[in-house]
């Protein structure tokens, strides 16, 4: 029988919950890196039992944790204790360094800073991982200040696709109040050199050449806290989802607007419809019908909580436009929290399972593709990010 | 040997249980301690400097023998009681945040 893996990072650490395929009984494992945040937990789809965790810290800066049974044990690449100095690999797993010049060692580039100034791109933290969907070994990360970073040694060693950085619009980016960070990695599984990306607040990229070129895709989107609405770049694209069957077909949540392309990116127009309010983070898309798509509206951008009291979970059937509010099992008054943009994932059973995060604490699960939900926990730190495995 | 005191969320990276001896070459410095630490314990290399730029980060400090040498030059000597051992040398995460 199937088995599903949930993989949670919170504010204070991961969590890894499985069950069977009925999806009603959890068995909950963690802390794993108690007191540390997980920005993100992923596994491989070419080999489920490696993870891949990106765990840091404002006072110690950034680990990659790397897991090959499931998450029941960590390492970190390359970063294990040596009895004779200089006599194994250096731990160089949370090693992020920018491409830079050879005579001055800075980064090649710069970006806008909040006054206006050009200011050298300095690492955060990573946000996001992700594997490559056929070698366990490579895994991207996309990091704050945003660029994108490979690995192809199970994350011992890390290196940037400096091309990204280096578009010439790359002087223009900012960040937004959460960072300047690049959240959203969509690898094309028809399309192997094909990858997308979304920065906060650059906009969404494609690089149709594993890497070395980017371009930006944003026509059609739309916003009026820019002073051009419909620059080139500076949108704030909050999360952006493919069906693996039609990767030409995305769905994106943007700071407000929800919005769909056809065509890879090319051209976007706004699938908002009769959404309450069409501001919010996470978008995922329904594990086997390429049109059924999931949104959390919350109230603005100014009140980062459900509106109303009421955590709502929005489904369109149709592929945006039409929307329908899914409340069975979730809280409908006095509640007050967001769902973050890596917060919601689907597994690959039939009916379809839809899981998200709260910043509240709260994992809900649904077994029925999001007609009823139910918590899997509800008291864990804020949650950063949910992933799920389906596992045969 | 040099005593290290690291603070508990680098000890549980590291996996280890209370202080580190280390064995450094003269002249004892924080940059031939730190390099020395690191190179037992390699998972330690960007979590108390910048693994750019060499710099101690910000939230973390360096205490010894009731003294504050977070400011100290990196290639300054360090206390006599730390080379000795009979002090250890405490790597601190400093008060900030919830």
């Amino acid at each position: 029988m199937s088995e599903v893996r949930v993989l949670v990072g919170t504010r204070k650490g991961a969590f890894v919950m499985t069950s069977d395929a009925r999806r009603q009984r959890w068995d909950v494992s963690g802390p794993h890196f108690a007191g540390w945040e997980i920005y993100h937990v992923k596994g491989s789809p070419a080999d489920p039992n490696r993870l891949y965790a990106s765990q840091s810290s404002g006072w110690f800066g950034q680990v990659i944790q790397r897991s090959s049974d499931g998450g029941r044990t960590w390492e970190t690449p390359g970063g294990g204790v040596t009895t004779s100095p200089g006599g194994m690999q250096a731990g160089e797993s949370n090693k992020f360094a920018y491409d830079t010049s050879p005579e001055t060692g800075k980064p090649l580039t710069t970006h806008q800073w909040y006054d206006g100034t050009q200011r050298p791109w300095e690492f955060k933290r990573v946000w996001h991982l992700e594997p490559s969907l056929d070698d366990p070994d490579t895994v991207y990360a996309g990091v704050e200040d945003a660029a994108l970073f490979r690995s192809s040694d199970g994350g011992q060693t890390w290196q940037e696709l400096p091309g990204l950085r280096g578009h010439d619009s790359g002087p223009s980016w900012q960040p937004g109040a959460g960072g300047m960070c690049l959240h959203t990695i969509l690898l094309d599984p028809s399309h192997p050199e094909r990858i997308f990306v979304a920065i906060s607040a650059a906009g969404a990229f494609r690089t149709d050449d594993a890497g070395k070129t980017w371009k930006p895709i944003n026509r059609g989107l739309h916003s009026q806290y820019i002073p051009n609405p419909t620059a080139e770049v500076g949108h704030c694209v909050h999360r952006i989802a493919m069906h693996p069957s039609r990767p030409n077909v995305l769905f994106m949540q943007k700071h407000w607007d929800v919005l769909r392309t056809d065509d890879a990116g090319e051209s976007w127009r706004e699938v908002s419809g009769n959404l309450p309010t069409d501001f919010g983070f996470p978008i995922e898309v329904h594990a086997h019908e390429p049109e059924t798509i999931y949104v959390v509206p919350i109230k603005s951008d100014s009140e980062h909580y459900v509106a109303d009291g009421k955590l709502r979970v929005y489904r369109s059937r149709t592929g945006g436009s039409e929307w329908e509010a899914l409340t069975k099992g979730l809280p409908q008054k006095d509640c007050y929290v967001n769902v973050l943009r890596d917060s919601m994932a689907v597994d690959a059973l039939d009916p379809c399972g839809v899981y998200f995060g709260t910043t509240g604490g709260q994992v809900y699960g649904s077994a029925d593709a999001g007609d009823s939900w139910a918590p899997i926990v509800r008291d864990l730190p804020a949650v950063l990010s949910v992933e799920v495995q389906t596992l045969p | 040997m040099i005593r290290v005191v690291l603070p508990p969320h680098l000890r549980t990276l590291a996996r280890v249980a209370g202080e580190v001896e280390l064995d450094v070459q003269d002249p004892v410095t924080q940059r031939s301690l730190l390099d020395a630490l690191e190179a037992s314990y390699p998972v330690l290399r960007g979590t108390i400097r910048d693994h750019v730029t060499q710099q101690r980060r910000a939230f973390v400090r360096f205490f010894a023998c009731s003294e504050d040498l977070s400011h100290e030059s990196p290639d300054a000597r360090l206390p006599e009681a730390v080379v000795t051992g009979t002090e250890p040398f405490l790597v601190v995460g400093a008060i900030a945040g919830g």
